[in-house]
């Protein structure tokens, strides 16, 4: 049994190396946005210039509101899309269903390097060409999934008897779906809305092909920075969007578990 | 089950499409129409575009088979999925069995989301900040010269370990994840009726938890292999010169030189490896999900 306790130590100590590999760099980041150095020196050096200095670069809001417009446009579109093909998944038995369901795993499994450079061929040919129109035509297709996928989980756990008992009740389709089965679905339709925000906001690689220079969103205008050579600027912002991410995962995690205990 | 479905479905496509209309269209113009498009544009020797001469032809595709180049850039695109893929395993495997089996209830809880929680964040973000910690003089080189009595010089930036290093990181949260569903599964007892039986802890390892959560490991490597074949990015920023690989290929065809039809083809070829690989663990991706 002594072994027992000294491995469970053991196995508790590696979990706070594992917790430290995977935080440490972005605690490090996060730190140095605050440090005076433009060249990242030591010593620390206390500022928050980087953040003051955040404010005067247009390129950068203009940038940030873009994501922000086009995630929330994507939230809105792929919620109520993806809650209403959910819905019909589960309500209905015909041929083909099996398809329809493995149709969604494509987007969510084939990398982002072959869907981004697709769309960017297909919305030139067709005349949509670059820009925000196609980034949010891109972001939706990508949340659609996750959205699908998260709600007819929630409905997994729906008593079909309850449909039933107010349909028999007297009630009309819509009324069953409103107060009946929506109420219930609420927490999956939230968890997947919130899914929807997140793939928008930090997506990167199909944003990055179907942007132009006038009409890109923040993580694209990272890449940019990045490339040009590292500053603390980057850092700020860079630290803005892990914290609002990681916010919003763990308040989608409120909502839903993620596949762990039922 | 013939019950509830009596109960519970009703038959017929017709009352279920206008349900499924909406979502299945996006799909289809956004995703599934630019995959067909891309294979039609990978025969092409120019853009169909502002009046420009264009005829079919399969020269992209042989300059695949004919430039090893390309060749040469799948395979070791290949190869740092391989890699990738396998320190996911060694790193997450363990986490997975100590979250799943020695940690308990509400710790249990919070650890798992805080392992998780990096991977659903901003990937570039991520990898951007290992730039900090992995250059001359940054974080790394820093405290092991504060530590160490002898004066070592650690630049792993722009380098292949370096790539390795930010991709581990952003993926193994994905194996931890799938591995921890399926140990969580096995039933205590029947660990403690193996050792019961005199089997040691190495024998129940090999012979009980690892056959039970093999749909775990083959789960995260197929859902890691993939992306990380296809990865530019994070070549781009951590690898520098050194990070030229098939996913950076494809990039420069759409970013830099502005060869799309070459491009579709090399994205194409990058697809039906991806799908071979899909179709191998399709089998058990969809028993374990």
């Amino acid at each position: 049994m002594a072994t027992t306790r000294i491995l469970e130590w053991l196995g508790r100590f590696y979990i706070v190396l594992l917790l430290g590999f995977l935080y440490l760099p972005i605690v490090i980041m996060a730190a140095m946005s605050f440090n005076a150095s433009p060249f990242y020196q030591l010593p620390f050096e206390w500022t928050t210039d980087w953040y003051a200095s955040l404010w005067q670069n247009d390129q950068l809001i203009a940038a940030t509101w873009n994501s922000i417009e086009i995630a929330v446009i994507t939230t809105i579109i792929s919620t109520v899309l993806g809650a209403m093909a959910s819905l019909a998944l589960y309500r209905y038995e015909f041929r083909g269903k099996k398809l329809l369901q493995a149709l969604l795993f494509p987007p969510i499994a084939i990398p982002w390097l072959i869907t981004g450079t697709a769309m960017l061929i297909f919305f030139f040919g067709v005349g949509i060409g670059r820009g925000l129109i196609a980034i949010l035509l891109g972001h939706v297709a990508l949340a659609l999934p996750y959205v699908i996928v998260v709600v007819s989980a929630r409905l997994q756990t729906f008593a079909p008897e309850l449909e039933e008992a107010a349909r028999s009740l007297g009630a009309n389709q819509w009324q069953v779906t409103m107060r009946v089965t929506l109420p219930w679905i609420m927490p999956g339709v939230i968890a997947g809305g919130l899914f929807a925000f997140a793939v928008s906001f930090d997506q990167f690689v199909v944003s990055y092909f179907l942007a132009t220079p006038g009409q890109t969103t923040l993580p694209v205008e990272i890449y940019a920075a990045i490339r040009k050579g590292f500053t603390p600027e980057i850092n700020a912002v860079s630290t803005i969007i892990i914290v609002v991410s990681m916010a919003l995962m763990l308040l989608t995690a409120r909502f839903f578990k993620f596949g762990g205990e039922k | 089950m013939a019950d509830q479905l009596a109960i519970g479905s009703r038959r017929g496509l017709k009352p279920a499409l206008p349900l499924l209309l909406p979502a299945y269209l996006w799909l289809t113009v956004a995703i599934f129409l630019p995959l067909s498009a891309m294979v039609f544009f990978s025969f092409m020797t120019d853009l169909p575009l502002a009046g420009k001469e264009w005829a079919f032809t399969l020269g992209n595709y042989e300059a695949f088979f004919s430039q090893s180049l390309y060749s040469r850039l799948l395979l070791s695109s290949l190869r740092l999925g391989l890699e990738v893929t396998l320190w996911c395993v060694v790193i997450g495997y363990p986490a997975a069995y100590v979250l799943a089996k020695v940690l308990k209830g509400r710790s249990r809880e919070a650890i798992f989301l805080l392992v998780i929680l990096p991977f659903w964040s901003n990937g570039l973000v991520r990898i951007f900040s290992w730039a900090m910690v992995l250059r001359e003089g940054g974080i790394l080189d820093t405290a092991l010269n504060a530590v160490l009595p002898f004066k070592i010089n650690i630049d792993l930036m722009y380098s292949y370990p370096a790539v390795i290093i930010g991709l581990v990181h952003s993926y193994v949260p994905y194996m931890v994840l799938t591995c921890y569903l399926t140990l969580q599964a096995i039933d205590d007892s029947l660990i403690e009726a193996g050792r019961s039986l005199g089997a040691s802890r190495r024998q129940v390892l090999w012979r009980v938890i690892i056959p039970l959560s093999m749909p775990g490991l083959i789960a995260g490597s197929a859902l890691i292999f993939v992306p990380v074949v296809g990865s530019f990015m994070e070549p781009r920023i951590l690898g520098g010169r050194t990070g030229t690989f098939y996913g950076t290929v494809i990039e420069d065809q759409f970013a830099a030189v502005f060869n799309w039809p070459l491009g579709a083809a090399l994205s194409f070829i990058l697809l039906a490896v991806v799908l071979i690989i899909l179709a191998l663990a399709a089998p058990v991706l969809r028993r374990a999900g």
